[in-house]
């Protein structure tokens, strides 16, 4: 076997034997168990709730989580506004960076908020210091721990009781941050700075070059925000280049660390619902669901990136590392290949190659991860979209086998299932509509006013695209489609920093983050107070394969119906004009 | 809700605090025991300037091993890829357009040695790193143009390959920028 393969594979073993562990810890804490890292968190906690005048043990009902968590959040995207649009004259400024224009730092700001990480500035120009840290990297603890929270508060809901209290969001979410994002991320970050990434205030370095060139190097506090950015599932790019920089992500090692962390928590986070509600066999189906689909996807993207680039066989050269093109050497074709899925499975969006230039089945699988969004998914939220997914298949498959459908002792009826159904099909509603919006402004090159201006100056909407022909259409298609799944990648051809793609973006980015909290939070709430029902004879059984193949079946179905048109516009029409 | 948005407020200060000044101060601090002092790692020169170990420079001269191609012009304070897509006509004459310098700078190499990671562009644009058949097939030329031997080059690349983490995971790999240090060196 050669060794980009086995690093690949190594990469995916190290984070289960990891994430079991962790998953135990993730439970032992949201149960308020005692564990060992109390001698140290326990006083950082108390202080927090004491400044913060929270009650920590006084719980909530599902409708003032939400609350909470929709005031807090409106704080922080008020707060992060603030700092990107006077960034200039605030601290911390070494590279005398502008501050950035009202439309782009609302982007901005929503998509830190919304954990989603969409960059059109690129961070060497775009972003203070003060900006990256007090900011963005402020939002990636935050956002991520808002996540684990929701479904700490779902995982609460479905205990085996009768009751309308949830916890306490709060509790939830400052012991997310604390005892489990922070103690990872230290670690993370020493191995980082350890290995060449860096992690100075100093601002641009000037060296002349071995032929004489003067070069200007952007560094900054570099491996505090990579150590979030992955295990936070944030994904925004202390770089332009995000983790392709080699300053970012200097070797295989480095690579192999991030590539854990942001896969660890979505991991975790299913075991951590089987050691909390005591159904690990639920929690290895769920698991095991999602790694199928996982390696539906990445298995034929690696090959498909192995084999290189037709076009280029063509002129007659070799690709012994496959499509080099926007891949760099120290990752080669195979952990580039897996990481591009794995980070679209996840909501992460980092990137460490640039997805633009993949070849199209590449591109295909990676839109396919987010329109699914929920094989692994984002911390916390890849959970409440599987749990969706997983109340219809329960519904469906109550009616087929004629059974009252029954989720862990609790009746689904009518109203969890509309909840359901309406997150389910908000996804491709945001991303079909906003879509066909842009393409045919596109295709018509309409003349879009202030809302958009290329870089000659022109205002013709066809301006915005990098790439003629199916590919540019696969280019606005990834944009909204990692705006609602909150992955934060992109096809970063398209010139999506201005006011058109700025805002349409960040009004996805909003619904399709807090709607899909909100609804399974409330399916949560309601089910948590109806009455449990011992399981028996007449109970549909959802710790089973057959019930695994059959989320599996619902959400193919789902995807597959809504998608497959505009994916057989895009990658798969690129495909098959290759030959 | 007056209650949830004074408690929001304070909790979003504290965690400004603690995130940013406190964690941040601690990675710092930690950064400052490593190598380099968390400044990232640099290879000092002769004349007691230094150059990023991590960060591809222009290496355009015929003396000089190439580094690949860079969308942004080794910009490492802009860093960025072509996103090109596969068959875009326009990329694809890019690449042509190399290939053709390429044979044009190395006569005496056959175009289906060419690796394509010497005519395709990095993602970041300042990848550090080739191939070794991307070093392999710059041999040549640079033996002739620097009057040494082939073998001599040859066994200065050989040294040069960085093996696979741990010897079994992941690629094989030569810094061009190492290379060409030591090349000058070579007498």
């Amino acid at each position: 076997m050669n060794a980009e393969l086995l690093g690949v594979i190594v990469m995916f073993v190290a984070t289960l034997l990891l994430s079991v562990p962790l998953g135990r810890y993730i439970a032992k804490v949201y149960a308020g168990d005692r564990i060992w890292t109390d001698v140290i968190f326990n006083p950082v906690e108390k202080l927090f709730f004491k400044l913060s005048r929270i009650n920590p043990t006084k719980e909530m009902t599902w409708k003032q989580s939400l609350t909470a968590m929709l005031t807090i959040n409106m704080i922080w995207l008020l707060w992060a506004m603030f700092c990107l649009t006077n960034q200039s004259w605030l601290p911390w400024n070494p590279d005398h960076n502008p501050s950035q224009t009202p439309d782009q730092a609302f982007n901005t700001a929503v998509s830190f908020v919304v954990n989603c990480n969409l960059q059109d500035y690129s961070g060497e120009t775009g972003a203070t210091y003060f900006s990256q840290v007090f900011a963005l990297m402020f939002l990636q603890f935050a956002s991520a721990g808002t996540g684990m929270a929701a479904a700490a508060a779902v995982f609460n809901g479905l205990k085996e009781r009768t009751t309308d209290k949830l916890g306490n969001f709060y509790n939830y979410f400052i012991k997310s941050c604390i005892r489990i994002l922070l103690p990872i991320c230290i670690l993370i970050a020493t191995i980082h700075a350890f290995n060449g990434t860096p992690m100075t205030l100093k601002g641009m370095d000037t060296i002349t070059t071995m032929q004489g060139d003067t070069v200007h190097v952007s560094t900054g506090p570099v491996a505090a925000f990579v150590a979030i950015k992955h295990l936070g599932t944030n994904g925004g790019g202390y770089y332009g280049a995000n983790s392709a920089h080699p300053l970012e992500n200097p070797n295989y090692f480095t690579n192999m660390v991030q590539m854990i962390a942001q896969i660890l928590i979505p991991f975790a986070m299913v075991f951590a619902m089987g050691f909390y509600l005591r159904r690990k066999k639920l929690a290895w189906v769920i698991w095991t669901v999602m790694t199928i689909g996982f390696l539906l996807l990445v298995i034929p993207t690696v090959i498909s990136e192995v084999n290189g680039n037709p076009q280029i066989a063509k002129m007659g050269v070799m690709q012994p590392n496959g499509n080099m093109e926007g891949k760099e050497v120290r990752f080669s074709s195979y952990a580039t290949a897996f990481w591009s899925i794995a980070t679209t499975v996840i909501s992460t969006g980092s990137v460490n190659g640039m997805h633009d230039s993949f070849m199209p089945i590449s591109g295909m699988n990676m839109l396919l991860g987010m329109m699914v969004n929920s094989f692994y998914g984002g911390v916390g939220v890849g959970f409440l979209n599987f749990f969706v997914y997983l109340i219809i298949a329960v519904f469906i498959g109550g009616l087929m086998v004629g059974r009252t459908p029954e989720f862990l002792g609790k009746k689904v009826e009518a109203k969890e299932m509309k909840i359901a159904s309406i997150v389910a099909l908000l996804h491709p509603f945001l991303i079909l509509v906003f879509t066909a919006l842009a393409c045919y402004f596109a295709s018509h090159n309409t003349n879009m006013g202030w809302w958009f201006t290329d870089a000659s100056g022109k205002h013709g909407a066809s301006g915005w695209l990098n790439n003629p022909s199916y590919h540019g259409f696969s280019e606005m298609l990834y944009q909204y489609t990692s705006c609602s799944a909150n992955n934060g990648s992109g096809f970063e051809g398209l010139a999506d920093n201005n006011p058109f793609w700025n805002i349409t973006a960040a009004i996805v980015l909003l619904f399709s983050r807090f709607l899909p909290i909100i609804g399974p939070v409330a399916i949560a709430g309601i089910l948590a107070q109806k009455k449990f029902i011992p399981e028996s004879g007449g109970t549909l059984k959802t710790d089973t394969g057959t019930f695994g193949l059959l989320i599996l079946a619902v959400k193919v179905i789902i995807a597959a119906l809504a998608f497959f048109p505009a994916l057989a516009l895009g990658p798969l029409a690129e495909f098959f004009g290759m030959k | 809700m007056k209650k949830e948005l004074l408690s929001s407020l304070l909790l979003t200060l504290v965690c400004i605090i603690f995130f940013c000044v406190v964690y941040t101060g601690i990675v710092y601090i930690i950064a400052l025991i490593g190598p380099n002092k968390g400044e990232g790692e640099k290879i000092a020169t002769k004349n007691g300037k230094y150059y990023y170990a991590n960060l591809a420079q222009s290496f355009s001269a015929d003396k000089y091993f190439w580094s690949r191609p860079s969308a942004v012009g080794y910009n490492a304070a802009g860093s960025g890829g072509s996103n090109k897509g596969p068959n875009n006509p326009d990329y694809l004459a890019d690449v042509q357009k190399r290939i053709d310098s390429f044979m044009a700078h190395n006569p005496d190499v056959k175009k289906s040695d060419v690796p394509s990671d010497l005519i395709t562009a990095s993602g970041s644009g300042l990848d550090p790193d080739i191939s070794i058949q991307g070093a392999i097939v710059q041999i040549p030329r640079i033996a002739k143009i620097r009057g040494l031997s082939q073998e001599a080059v040859k066994e200065l690349v050989s040294k040069h390959i960085d093996k696979p983490l741990l010897g079994f995971l992941g690629p094989e790999k030569v810094n061009v920028l190492k290379l060409n240090i030591d090349l000058d060196n070579l007498k």
